[in-house]
């Protein structure tokens, strides 16, 4: 039985970005943790709002690990409001009318920037697994490269959730005189033993379905959506927290008024996750979900400095703003505690909030008002310390 | 201050005016490092650092007080004086401060101990339980004290180790610290004087404002 009966077109953003892209040639390759150089490179990116005559009010937006650059338009492929339309926008915590917004989908990714399914120069298909494994290091020496080109020095303030809050800290270790402020959001210095068991299972579905064709599914004309919309279900699990699901769902059945003693989705939970998982297929490449899960697994901030993640952060000028859920599962409050315990030792500037909300993991992507009003307080902040006058029209009294 | 002065110390006035929160500055040296346990909406950290420019960090358990103070620019963390002092390094802060919280932590000694051992100093302030208007309460009475300053009965109050001046001065050298001063403010918010004896303080302060510091 088909559980995810639709038709692929095949047409996705890395096709034809549906963005603004920037291209970087021979002379400027992506120096990868892999060892590899990887040009050309392209990075497809968005902004909004306007850069200021000091360029001193620049946000970058760090999307999660199947977000993309569309942080507040209309999203080209799902035709669905922008994924952070909550936050980014007019009069919004991340005001529009007052910073320059700028997103760029990551390397490795399948929304414009140079991914698994972009054409490798050297064999004229589609790179596949040939593409080098991509690490948030590299994802963020990608966007770095992208700053630069827009002639911009220093970022106002470095923001994001989940794998976005991990491009964060890395860009505060790594580039930390380019980082005003920071702002990492339900994410971690560190993936755990049970995140990677959970990205594992998602890969071995997508490996395990025979349209994967090794990782040539382009050449094939195939696409491994039943192994996608699987991984997709396990990993949205972790997204919610049982309390949610269970106000959301609990046991009902789905349009039906008892079992069908059969292996359709009787319970709503069951509906909506493969509801979850064929749409996903729509909208993403399943190998850059091999790519950007492995970013993620990878991910390990302390290890370049001795196993210290409060070396990463010593002496650092940058102001932290650090945000967990409590009933984040995925991403506990306690790694959130650790990433805070670190900067302390580093000595930085940190805050630290935890979010009370039964919403987990995805609370970030919501409509949170505590949520919503430490963003817009410690942005406010930043950006009176940093001199940015206030949207026209917008008030910065508190 | 003296228009503070003339005002009765007590849960009428915000914490903004709190007569010890200015006591507590005064403790402070300009352009040091300061660490506020319990710093509610931030009104001290935010006194200290805009006019004394030091380098104003805080911990809050609520998450309102965050917020309030995240928007004011602080650096400021939810947290737990019983469990999140441990998380400090050595000698991080010139100044640990610890406002009218020392009463309702669980483990007074313990706080009190990574104090020190985070701060070159601790600034701690906190209600006497020796006042005689509480002593009058328990003894004539037979029953807990309510007064201004402890307005919650004692199945309500947060406060759930009290002690009187004189404890804490124990207390202070038991666990090898020095006090290098200390004010006891009267019903009145104001200052008794220096050269009273500790039984006069015990009795007749109503807040006790000490700034310690470790013995080498």
């Amino acid at each position: 039985m088909n559980i995810f009966p639709f038709n692929r077109t095949g047409s996705r953003g890395q096709d034809v970005p549906q963005s603004l892209v920037a291209h970087f040639g021979a002379d400027q390759p992506l120096k990868v943790d892999a060892g590899v150089l990887l040009s050309p490179l392209t990075v497809a990116y968005q902004t909004y709002g306007s850069l200021n005559a000091q360029k001193s009010n620049a946000i970058l937006v760090c999307h999660a690990l199947t977000g993309d650059q569309h942080v507040a338009n209309t999203h080209p492929v799902t035709g669905k409001p922008g994924w952070w339309e909550t936050m980014v926008g007019p009069g919004r915590p991340i005001d529009t009318d007052r910073y320059y917004v700028i997103s760029s989908n990551v390397v490795g990714g399948c929304m414009g920037t140079t991914g698994p399914s972009s054409i490798n120069p050297a064999t004229g298909r589609a790179y596949g697994l040939d593409l080098p494994v991509i690490t948030i290091k590299d994802m963020v020496r990608a966007q770095a490269m992208l700053i630069d080109h827009l002639g911009i020095d220093t970022l106002c303030c470095v923001v994001g959730g989940s794998m976005g809050g991990m491009q964060v800290l890395q860009w505060a270790a790594s580039y930390p005189e380019r980082v005003f402020a920071a702002m990492p959001i339900a994410t971690a210095a560190r993936r755990s033993s049970q995140n990677i068991a959970f990205h594992e299972v998602g890969r071995q579905a997508i490996m395990a379905d025979p349209d994967w064709c090794k990782g040539r599914y382009l050449d094939e004309g195939r696409q491994p959506t039943k192994g996608l919309a699987v991984a997709r279900m396990a990993a949205h699990i972790t997204y919610m927290s049982d309390e949610a699901l269970q106000r959301k769902f609990g046991r009902k059945l789905q349009d039906r008024v008892a079992p069908t003693f059969s292996f359709d989705a009787d319970f709503q939970i069951e509906n909506y996750l493969r509801h979850q998982g064929s749409s996903f297929v729509d909208r993403f490449d399943a190998n850059s979900y091999l790519y950007v899960t492995r970013a993620c697994d990878y991910f390990d901030l302390a290890e370049d400095y001795g196993g210290s993640l409060a070396l990463a952060f010593k002496g650092s000028k940058t102001r932290f703003c650090v945000v967990s859920f409590n009933s984040d599962w995925l991403y506990p409050t306690a790694a959130s505690r650790a990433i805070v315990h670190a900067l302390n030792a580093g000595g930085a500037s940190v805050s630290f909030v935890d979010i009370e909300t039964e919403r987990g993991h995805d609370a970030f992507l919501l409509d949170v008002p505590d949520f919503i009003a430490t963003t817009r307080g410690f942005l406010e902040a930043a950006a009176r310390a940093r001199g940015i006058p206030p949207a026209p029209g917008g008030s910065d009294e508190l | 201050m003296t228009k503070l002065a003339s005002k009765p110390v007590g849960e009428k006035l915000s914490r903004a005016g709190r007569l010890d929160l200015l006591l507590v500055a005064d403790m402070v040296e300009a352009r040091s490092r300061v660490l506020d346990v319990g710093c509610g909406d931030g009104s001290l950290l935010r006194l200290l650092s805009e006019e004394r420019g030091v380098d104003a960090r805080g911990i809050e358990l609520s998450q309102k007080g965050v917020n309030d103070c995240v928007a004011k620019g602080l650096s400021v963390i939810q947290g737990d004086a019983d469990t999140d002092l441990a998380d400090y390094p050595d000698d991080a802060f010139d100044y640990v401060i610890l406002s009218q919280t020392l009463q309702a932590t669980l483990h007074p000694r313990k706080v009190l101990e990574h104090m020190l051992r985070i701060g070159l100093h601790a600034i701690v302030s906190f209600p006497n339980f020796g006042h005689w208007r509480i002593r009058f309460q328990v003894a004539a009475r037979g029953r807990m004290p309510i007064t201004d300053n402890l307005a919650l009965p004692w199945y309500d109050t947060p406060n759930i180790h009290f002690c009187t001046i004189r404890d804490f001065v124990s207390l202070v050298d038991e666990i090898g610290a020095k006090i290098e001063r200390g004010v006891a403010l009267d019903h009145f918010g104001t200052p008794l004087q220096l050269n009273l004896p500790w039984w006069v303080w015990n009795l007749f302060g109503e807040q006790g404002v000490f700034r310690l510091t470790r013995v080498k």
